[in-house]
């Protein structure tokens, strides 16, 4: 079949948005919204609009959720900082204490960096009940030490009752880079190849279910727990498998989707999941269809998505499966050429669908 | 997932995939799924692709969302920014566009939004903050009017004043025979909808044979469902048969649900007519509060502009929610109206035509291979 034949009118009406879409994302609102905070094409297109705008730097504009810096010793740091204003500030599987330092250690182990020193700020509403600031500090301290980082500096604010919702933290961590030797270049979406194969550590949707349902809001009830936990020991033990690991990203905010399409659109490679092999909890499951949300969307904590070559894949797996927080951990995916920038996902049905980021968050406030 | 996998099963698709071929042979029929929620499935689950190129769907008029006109958009924003009132409604709502923006724009500058799953979440919203006006912005067909219905009925028996629903309810019937008379279209037959139907049975749609001489098969909601769907609407055109005929039996009964269409009853009245996005003013085909819950109806207890306002000039909703046209073939589809900017509302909600396609479907290319386990 070497005869070239004509595009249909559908697809170069296809065409012509994919083009559209690669364009800069664009700031149009006059005020934030909240679909801003929500991760995906809307706080792209804030960040870009106000924040790359302002600091333009070459390692903010590798928009990983850390910076790699290059210290006069030839060692590399990672650093990176996150805020917490998850509501409710407790939830079963942990609080907003563990995920403070969970969700900011999993940052810097996500660059191949041992996360080891960690700051803490508190904004704190008046009238918030001190037992209940130090159950919350005692979780961070106990996140802390089995995460094996130290809090070495910190800061407090007092607001106004009503300025704030009870909390906000804000940790920020620091570590050094471990892959610095001739086999581990580094990891990056510009080493992501297709063939490589595309694992997660373990179930998806935990996390962002466990918080929803928290909540009350909704009068289900389910037995499921936050994922939240410190993933620098599976990131140790899974580069020591897989040396040559492309890419490592925490499914946190927007969940599986979101930073698999940041994967696509940077690496301009194609992502193909398959539906069938997500591992996704059953109760999971039935919230998530319940409240006609997709899993793949959903926050987690204590889980990663790595982008392995295929002939480490097995070994990478092993690895994780080895550990307690990488038990379930499963290959959902590979990674192909074209068409670049898109993340398909093979119905477990057997038809096929895209999975694009999200517009607006069907999960408010879940880290 | 217990109840839900084994209307997923790839293997019972591909046999009925068979039989659709068989059935079909080779003949290119056009079948409109009226509902949203078979156009939602039949994208996320990827449905076309494994369907025969001969059989089409075209995506009918039942999204909740997409048949709102825009000057319904504004009175509820108005209403949401009246000091004082906490503004409530589906999550769906919040982002389709009125002439001044959405309500997640109205949130943005200050009006107190709330989503909630249910209009008895409002309600309770309504008691627990007394000193406050709590508006329901109610929208969908029979399938959720029965619940804004019990939850009037709720409020009057508690004696909740601060609460009122500022109704937009439509019905399944008249928006179908609108479709049934325009003649730029030429449909084979209707895979019904399934959730309106729990409600209203089967029996209202008899004209659709009888008077137009098209099958409808009521389909539920999973992928199996709508393929099982489209084989009985097969198996009817080979037999030479025309008639209404239920796939969704474990659901919908003939009768429909008597109890929640007697609450209706009670709650609502037909208006004389209402206006429908992209499709003008269809008469008998809206409800609004009788005048036993007149206390309730946020029509009257806030002033709202009430202006039609005519769609932005660019957008085809109009065209798409009647099947004469696809998504992608809008002017504006994927450029100018995307999920993030969207102009007209088939964009916004998860069962509207142009965002399924548009989130799901926008990849025509090879089928793909599957991933192999390592």
């Amino acid at each position: 079949m070497t005869e070239a034949t004509a595009p249909s009118r559908e697809e170069v009406v296809l065409d012509r948005i994919e083009a559209f879409r690669r364009r800069r994302p664009r700031l149009l609102e006059e005020n934030i919204t909240s679909a801003h905070g929500a991760g995906g094409k809307a706080s792209a297109a804030l960040i870009d609009a106000v924040f790359l705008e302002a600091f333009r730097n070459d390692t903010l504009a590798d928009m990983a959720d850390g910076a790699v810096l290059d210290l006069p010793s030839g060692e590399r740091l990672a650093f990176s900082t996150d805020s917490f204003v998850v509501k409710p500030l407790r939830f079963p599987g942990g609080s907003i204490g563990h995920l403070a330092v969970h969700g900011t250690v999993n940052d810097v182990a996500m660059m191949g960096a041992r996360p080891t020193w960690m700051s803490a700020a508190f904004v704190i509403e008046e009238g918030f009940p001190v037992t209940e600031l130090k159950a919350i500090v005692a979780d961070m301290a106990e996140a802390a030490a089995t995460s094996g980082v130290q809090v070495v500096t910190g800061d407090t604010k007092v607001v106004n009752k009503g300025a704030a919702d009870g909390l906000y933290i804000n940790t920020s961590a620091v570590g050094v880079v471990q892959s610095t030797g001739p086999n581990s270049p580094g990891l990056s979406p510009k080493r992501v190849r297709p063939g490589d194969k595309v694992l997660v550590s373990g179930t998806i949707g935990d996390h962002g279910v466990a918080v929803m349902l928290a909540r009350g809001d909704l009068n289900l009830e389910a037995d499921i727990k936050s994922d939240t936990a410190p993933l620098n020991g599976l990131v140790e033990a899974l580069l020591t498998a897989a040396p040559n690991t492309r890419w490592l990203r925490d499914p946190t905010r927007g969940g599986v989707a979101t930073v698999l399409n940041e994967l696509a659109r940077a690496a301009e490679v194609h992502v193909v999941l398959d539906e069938a092999m997500l591992p996704v909890r059953g109760p999971v499951n039935g919230a998530c269809e319940i409240l006609g949300i997709d899993p793949i969307y959903v926050a987690n904590e204590g889980k990663l998505i790595a982008v392995v070559p295929p002939e480490e894949a097995e070994a990478a797996l092993v690895a994780m499966r080895a550990l307690p927080v990488g038990a379930d951990a499963a290959l959902i995916g590979e990674i192909r050429e074209d068409p670049p920038g898109i993340v398909l996902i093979n119905t477990g049905f057997g038809g096929n669908r895209i999975v694009d980021m999200l517009v607006g968050d069907p999960l408010p406030r879940i880290c | 997932m217990k109840f839900v996998d084994e209307y997923r099963d790839p293997a019972a698709a591909r046999a009925a995939v068979a039989q659709i071929e068989a059935l079909s042979d080779g003949q290119h029929l056009k079948f409109m799924e009226v509902c949203g929620g078979h156009t939602h499935t039949i994208y996320k689950h990827g449905i076309e692709r494994v369907l025969p190129s001969n059989i089409e769907l075209i995506h009918g008029p039942g999204c909740p969302v997409c048949v709102i006109p825009m000057g319904r958009v504004d009175d509820g924003i108005a209403v949401a920014e009246t000091p004082g009132v906490i503004f409530t409604s589906f999550g769906d709502m919040m982002r389709v566009p009125g002439s001044n923006g959405s309500l997640l724009d109205a949130k943005a500058r200050g009006a107190d939004f709330r989503m909630v799953y249910s209009p008895l979440d409002a309600l309770r919203i309504a008691k627990e903050n007394p000193d406050r006006q709590v508006v329901f912005f109610a929208i969908g067909f029979e399938t959720t009017a029965p619940s804004t219905a019990v939850t009037l009925q709720k409020a009057r028996e508690a004696g909740i004043d601060n609460f009122s629903v500022f109704c937009n309810h439509v019905t399944i019937v008249p928006p179908l025979k609108a479709i049934l008379e325009s003649p730029d279209l030429r449909l084979d037959g209707f895979i019904g909808p399934g959730h309106v139907s729990t409600v209203i049975g089967n029996r209202p749609y008899r004209f659709v044979p009888a008077q137009y001489g098209k099958p409808l098969v009521t389909s539920g909601f999973e992928p199996l469902d709508i393929l099982q769907g489209i084989v009985m609407l097969l198996r009817q055109i080979r037999e030479g048969r025309c008639e209404v005929e239920n796939q969704y039996t474990r659901a919908v009964r003939d009768e429909g649900n008597l109890r929640a269409l007697r609450i209706m009853s009670e709650v609502f009245e037909v208006r004389p007519y209402f206006e429908w996005r992209g499709m003008g003013f269809i008469s008998q085909s809206g409800l609004k509060l009788n005048e036993d819950f007149a206390p309730w109806d946020a029509e009257l207890r806030f002033s709202v502009p009430g202006v039609r306002v005519a769609d932005p000039k660019a957008c085809q909703c109009g065209e798409v929610l009647k099947g004469v046209i696809k998504p992608w073939e809008c002017k504006v589809f994927g450029t100018a109206c995307t999920p993030e900017t969207p102009i007209g509302t088939c964009m916004v909600s998860s069962e509207g035509a142009c965002a399924a396609y548009y989130n799901y479907g926008r990849y025509n290319r090879s089928a793909t291979i599957p991933v192999k386990s390592a």
